[in-house]
């Protein structure tokens, strides 16, 4: 009999090979499938999630455009592109909103700000963060009103040098077991009014 | 040969369990479990995941070799947990809005491989189910109750934000335990998350202890 001599089908080197192959390769046609069926949802995904925090910031009764349409392009003040969304209102800017990157004690903590024209704030909400859960997540406003606090607030109100947290002799409060969150998040809303106060005539430039 | 599926019970939620008795899956376990509710969510999402990976890995059991067998079921579970994501994220975004931290996790989470290895490489699909929906379950508790534990102790609160994990109706469920607590920060940080397992480790063999 031959058949006893010869090896399993399962333990030949060839089948072995062939079945990873057969494996990787219908893996891939998955995902490449389901990317491909997923890639303009999941965009379409992301603008509404900016359009939902844009609404935060800026109230609805203040722009008659849509404000996600047609941002402007920027260099932001690390060098790298910045968009810049317009809120307008028959044909005026009322505001401006983009985002701003602070570092806490995880990591980058984004921050979406939007300003009137004067440079006042409007509204400030952290879009992601990854900083210690029950400690540094207090800046997320659905935990607590900590962020709502810089909504008036402006460069001159308070003055430049007390835009930082109590301990550093500024006048924001930080959290009892976390400085470090509350330090990044207003070091980064600071350096935004400043990139605003440099910025000011090319960001309230109406687009055609 | 019959399954005994009350013996797989008691084995996922207790006597085997992923966490208090095989040790396994620590990565996700400690790094999330710094609130109850960080704890429920990944537990969910882990229990969907190991159910069907155990169901694909039993049903091409015949045909995978031996010698190759991690690298397909890898690849296996892999490939579904990128689809899950991919598929949350587009099409029912509001949760993966609060899963989606948990499910780029559950990919590092060797407890899946060790089901796949240890039970479904050998037993026929439906049994395999069913001890990944056991184990996963096993695991959630393991979870929530080291999450429960480190919130308490952390920050004076149990199932903080549960409302935004599973919607406004369980809101009843976010306690305050200590109130005006100031925190004791080193519970939430990961040392805690190890102090606190070593502990519940030591009950869990004391209970069993007593009751054998």
């Amino acid at each position: 009999m031959t058949t006893e001599t010869k090896t399993p089908l399962l333990e030949r080197v060839p089948y072995q090979t062939i079945l990873l192959g057969v494996c990787a390769a219908i893996a891939a046609g998955l995902l490449l499938g389901v990317d491909n069926a997923t890639r303009e949802p999941i965009a379409q995904r992301k603008m509404e999630d900016l359009q939902v925090s844009l609404a935060q910031v800026v109230p609805n009764e203040l722009h008659d455009n849509n404000m996600v349409a047609k941002p402007l392009l920027l260099t932001g003040a690390d060098g790298k592109p910045l968009k810049v969304y317009q809120g307008t209102k028959v044909g005026k800017v009322t505001a401006l909103v983009w985002e701003t990157v602070g570092f806490g004690y995880a990591g980058e903590i984004r921050t979406i700000i939007a300003l009137d024209p004067d440079g006042k704030i409007l509204g400030t909400r952290v879009l992601s963060h990854k900083e210690t859960p029950g400690l540094g997540d207090k800046i997320e406003a659905a935990k607590t009103d900590w962020i709502t606090k810089f909504t008036g607030l402006s460069l001159g109100n308070p003055p430049e040098d007390q835009w930082k947290v109590k301990k550093d002799g500024g006048q924001f409060d930080q959290f009892s077991g976390a400085t470090i969150t509350p330090r990044g998040v207003v070091k980064s809303l600071r350096e935004a009014l400043q990139f605003f106060a440099a910025h000011k005539a090319e960001m309230l430039e109406m687009k055609p | 040969m019959s399954t005994d599926y009350k013996r797989l019970a008691s084995d996922g939620l207790w006597d085997n369990n992923v966490v208090f008795a095989q040790g396994l899956a620590l990565c996700p376990t400690l790094a999330v479990t710094s609130t109850a509710t960080n704890g429920l969510g990944m537990g969910l999402a882990t229990t969907a995941v190991l159910v069907v990976s155990n169901l694909l890995v039993s049903s091409v059991r015949n045909i995978v070799s031996p010698a190759v067998r991690i690298p397909v079921y890898i690849t296996l579970i892999a490939t579904l947990v990128t689809l899950v994501d991919m598929a949350l994220n587009a099409w029912v975004h509001e949760l993966y809005k609060v899963l989606g931290l948990f499910i780029a996790l559950i990919v590092v989470n060797c407890a899946i491989l060790g089901r796949a290895e240890s039970f479904a490489s050998k037993n026929t699909p439906l049994p395999s189910m069913f001890d990944g929906l056991m184990m996963g379950l096993g695991f959630t508790l393991a979870l929530v109750i080291l999450g429960g534990v480190r919130e308490v102790l952390g920050s004076g609160t149990l199932f903080a934000s549960a409302s935004l994990l599973l919607g406004k109706a369980f809101s009843f469920m976010e306690l305050t335990i200590i109130p005006g607590y100031k925190g004791f920060l080193l519970m939430i940080l990961p040392p805690g998350g190890f102090i606190a397992l070593g502990f519940l480790l030591a009950s869990k063999r004391v209970w069993d202890r007593r009751k054998a």
